[in-house]
């Protein structure tokens, strides 16, 4: 049972828990105590001296929107974001709740009548922002793999497909997300002429936006993964007599997963950092938006509520980068992962 | 007719002035049924021959027969088990062998592909970890399964490039009595590319040398005319044997200065352990340790 739970744990990275879990099923409790101060104890430490260090120095600037907020305010802004998620909620609530009633109401005096039912149209809470953000940037992170996969095996497969592609990897791997933004937006809405309003355009303009930005350590990674398959697993098919496409289904892109789940690590990673710019721009209601509004608000709670953002963004890019290690390791059959 | 024929092939690497030549006008002829081992030092064009067999490269001159027919690409005709094992990573024993399985015999019914795997895995003894992947093997494991992948091709004939060489003495020795044991079952012709002289004197029937590279050829073949099966430990006191082994030893050792190919060699610092009472005669002793450095 410990063995299994120490496994999972180091499988996701989260080696800090392992020495509880062996403390926890007895294991020589001295030796995991010092474990534990050593692995938590440091990082703890660390982070208190940042803070103290954080509410020193922000007590010093004084900006136009009054202090740069400590980590107290912070912390209290946070709070306040989340009463405002509940309040919004029970807001909502409390409006189905009442045309319920009222179409009810409707409905006995005249079954005939005909009932519409509203939506809600309060503004969205940090909460529905957060989301909006995650769905943004897994859209991008989606058509981004759509399009390097493909292109990133050809180009491993074929050199002279590599040489073609290569220029243009170079060329536009570099560009800012500022820079695309404009151009997406107009080619989206030169193109996407229709109303029908399944997708917003902020959120594909968006999503394209991260798309452009992410998929190029995919491609690199996926030519790379399958350009130095070793030798012998391509004897094997050659003795085998597969075929080409049973090749690369069963031996090139099998044996090149480790590279490839590195890839879209990178990729999802410069993804989340580049949607935050892009939402900014494009008004996609994420948390880029968040970031502007708060800034052009400019109450004095503003910047606490921006760094609650920039915590957020931290901790999810972070939690992100987790999930895809616990992919790249479920690939790398025995082969290390980096996890730092 | 001879089963496998190697017609005066030449094979060289490289344009121009870089141009080496590996092998000259090698010609070869295996009977059906035959266990040949070729011995040869290191950088002698060894796995270019079986390279050559197997079909994974061309001849630039003359060519190769299988059953009087050329040999032009890699089939599961020729099973090959290669020297650094070459599992795919992340399939289990059982799927390593079964990808070869359902390739070569895509007109059987599931239930006969699954019973064709499971026998040459039970055959290699690895019925325990038929659902471990490869890095969860020992090396011996992995080479198991590597040959229980070719065998379950049912090829034509055996390619054994220098199977055994990276596994410690121990395995080394039950892998060969193992190899030994599966061999005599049902005698498939097989070609084994090996540099330890008493490996080729266990499994082989005949033993060729082959002369250091460049422009390597064949060297006089030496018959082994002892009984099967071979016990390693009973052979040790067998006159055919010792002669036979003080034979090849000898001969390969004179190669070897002659073309200087063994000099270089010596210097090197090898793992030189071999589970092995050589007692009976102290000179043989000597004269083994010095071709098995000559020829690593």
């Amino acid at each position: 049972m410990a063995t299994k739970v120490i496994n999972f744990l180091s499988l996701c990275g989260l080696t800090w828990f392992v020495p509880f879990v062996k403390l926890a099923s007895g294991e020589c409790p001295k030796e995991q105590l010092r474990e534990i101060l050593s692995v938590i104890g440091i990082p703890v430490v660390s982070v208190l001296i940042f803070f103290a260090f954080w509410s020193f120095t922000a007590a010093q600037i004084k900006t136009s929107l009054g202090n740069l907020p400590g980590p107290v305010a912070v912390w209290e802004a946070s709070k306040t974001l989340i009463a405002e998620h509940r309040d919004e909620r029970a807001k909502e609530k409390a409006f189905y709740q009442r045309q319920e009633e009222r179409n009810a109401k409707r409905l006995a005096k005249d079954p005939q009548a005909e009932v519409r039912i509203r939506k809600y149209t309060g503004k969205p809470t940090y909460f529905d922002q957060i989301g909006t953000s995650l769905i943004t940037v897994f859209a991008g992170f989606l058509i981004a793999t759509l399009l390097a996969l493909p292109i990133g095996i050809l180009c491993g497969l074929n050199k002279y497909v590599m040489t073609a592609f290569s220029p243009l990897i170079q060329i536009f791997k570099p560009v800012s997300p500022l820079a695309w933004l404009p151009i997406v937006t107009m080619v989206v809405s030169a193109l996407y002429t229709t109303n029908d309003g399944l997708f917003e355009k902020s959120f594909i303009n968006s999503a394209i936006t991260v798309a452009l930005c992410s998929l190029w350590a995919t491609l690199i990674n996926t030519a790379l993964g399958v350009a130095s398959i070793d030798k012998d697993y391509i004897n094997v098919a050659r003795v085998l007599r597969l075929g080409n496409i049973e090749k690369i289904v069963k031996v090139v892109i099998p044996a090149s997963l480790p590279y490839i789940f590195a890839g879209l690590r990178i990729s999802l990673g410069v993804g989340w950092m580049v949607l935050i710019a892009a939402e900014m721009l494009a008004q996609n209601p994420g948390l880029g938006k968040f970031v502007w509004d708060e800034f052009q608000n400019g109450s004095s709670h503003s910047l606490a509520r921006i760094l609650v953002a920039v915590f957020t963004i931290g901790i999810i890019g972070f939690m992100l980068d987790r999930i895809m290690v616990v992919f790249q390791k479920l690939v790398s059959f025995g082969q290390d992962v980096a996890t730092a | 007719m001879a089963f496998l024929e190697l017609r005066n092939v030449s094979k060289s690497y490289g344009e121009g002035a870089e141009r080496t030549e590996v092998l000259k006008d090698v010609n070869m002829t295996i009977c059906e049924g035959e266990f040949v081992a070729v011995i040869g030092f290191s950088g002698s064009g060894k796995t270019t021959l079986i390279s050559l067999i197997c079909g994974l490269i061309q001849p630039d001159e003359g060519e190769v027969l299988l059953r009087g027919k050329k040999i032009t690409g890699p089939g599961p005709d020729r099973g090959i088990v290669f020297q650094n094992y070459s599992l795919l990573p992340w399939l289990t024993v059982e799927g390593n062998v079964a990808v070869a399985v359902n390739q070569v015999f895509k007109d059987w019914d599931p239930q006969r592909r699954h019973d064709q795997v499971r026998k040459y895995i039970e055959m290699v003894n690895l019925t325990p970890a038929l659902h471990k992947r490869p890095s969860e093997l020992s090396g011996g494991m992995r080479q198991r399964v590597s040959v229980a992948r070719a065998l379950a091709m049912n090829p034509e004939i055996l390619l054994l490039d220098e199977p055994l060489s990276a596994l410690d003495a121990l395995t080394r020795g039950t892998l060969q009595y193992e190899i030994e044991k599966i061999w005599r079952e049902d005698r498939k012709t097989a070609v084994m590319i090996t540099n330890d002289v008493d490996e080729g004197i266990i499994l082989a029937d005949r033993i060729i040398p082959l002369k250091p590279g460049p422009r390597a050829t064949l060297g006089p073949e030496f018959r082994v005319n002892l009984p099967r099966p071979r016990d390693k430990n009973e052979l040790n006191d067998n006159d055919i044997y010792k002669h036979l082994r003080n034979d090849i030893v000898r001969y390969m050792l004179d190669i070897g200065k002659e073309t200087g190919a063994g000099k270089s060699a010596l210097e090197l610092a090898l793992p030189d352990l071999q589970p092995k009472d050589l007692r009976p005669s102290q000179r043989e002793a000597v004269l083994s340790r010095e071709v098995r450095a000559a020829i690593e």
